[in-house]
């Protein structure tokens, strides 16, 4: 695979981890990359060729460039962030509250701590989603976020316990709706949630507007 | 859960049904087994929690833990969902029908 291939990702889980390894192309500077919308299950559910034939691809040299931390969030930012930026923390709601400390089926990575950072609005990233993986419209998305208290004026970082979901409501608020400034905070909660002498909230988050 | 263990389900090595929840079962369309359906597990809030592909005889399964679940299933020969309720550690069964 070379720096200027077209590559398309794809996976499971509404394109969970496909989201990741898309944005993690992008912050090493990967220009032309794209996320196979509904990822495999779309895919079969249409009724779509699959084949077990394993590509041969000739080896060549693939130089990635430095890191594009602008879509990169690292952990002081954070704490700036509070009661500045959008913080959007995209886990369960049981994980914003404090409840558990990370999905059930997922015990591994864990926090010393549970709840979320403080002024961070609670919008689980699958709300993205349509139940066959693909993206929501973009009005919808806008809406989405907006009636959670999303504010498009501001700047944006979003996270959720190790930085992978948060990567799928990156490229919603980044690539699909064009916000400028969004960054993924990859440490997340298993960083955050393990600090000492950082703020946290626990509890569900308040309701905004009416 | 006690007594001898469940030879219908197929667990990782080691794994002790004292402390998981096993929630497993098989998706199934006219009494037949449904091969390759996206199984996905929503919690008691109806948030999206994993999906898995059902295996060739239909079965998945998910480890969890104890509370209210959902599994609903996607697949060429329709959609369905069951609810299941896990009280404690062991297994937890659910049949899914398609149409």
């Amino acid at each position: 695979m070379k720096g200027d291939d077209t590559v398309v990702l794809y996976g499971g889980n509404n394109n969970w981890f496909a989201a990741y390894a898309y944005w993690q192309f992008k912050l090493y500077g990967h220009a032309d990359v794209k996320l196979l919308d509904g990822g495999r299950k779309k895919w079969e559910l249409d009724g779509r060729t699959l084949t077990t034939d394993v590509p041969e691809r000739a080896a060549t040299t693939y130089t990635a460039k430095d890191p594009d931390v602008s879509i990169r969030a690292f952990r002081d930012e954070v704490v700036d962030a509070i009661g500045n930026k959008n913080l959007v923390d995209v886990r369960s709601p049981d994980e914003f509250s404090g409840k558990i400390l990370a999905p059930a089926h997922l015990p591994q990575e864990q926090s010393q701590r549970p709840g979320h950072v403080p002024s961070a609005i609670n919008i689980p990233w699958s709300k993205a989603a349509n139940e066959d993986g693909t993206f929501k419209s973009d009005e919808d998305l806008a809406k989405l976020y907006a009636e959670e208290g999303y504010d498009a004026d501001k700047a944006t970082i979003a996270y959720c316990r190790i930085g992978e979901r948060s990567s799928h409501t990156w490229v919603v608020l980044h690539e699909l709706l064009g916000y400028g400034d969004v960054k993924n905070y990859d440490g997340s909660w298993t960083e955050y949630g393990s600090l000492i002498g950082v703020p946290i909230e626990l509890g569900a988050p308040a309701k905004q507007g009416s | 859960m006690c007594g001898a263990p469940d030879q219908a389900v197929a667990l990782p090595p080691g794994t002790d049904l004292t402390k998981e929840t096993v929630l497993t079962g098989r998706v199934i369309a006219g009494g037949e087994p449904v091969s390759g359906a996206f199984v996905r597990l929503l919690d008691g809030t109806g948030e999206f929690t994993a999906e898995v592909v059902a295996s060739p005889a239909g079965q998945f399964r998910f480890f969890a833990a104890p509370g209210t679940w959902t599994v609903r299933a996607l697949s060429r020969a329709g959609n369905g969902q069951a609810e299941l309720t896990a009280a404690g550690p062991g297994i937890h069964r659910a049949e899914i029908a398609v149409a």
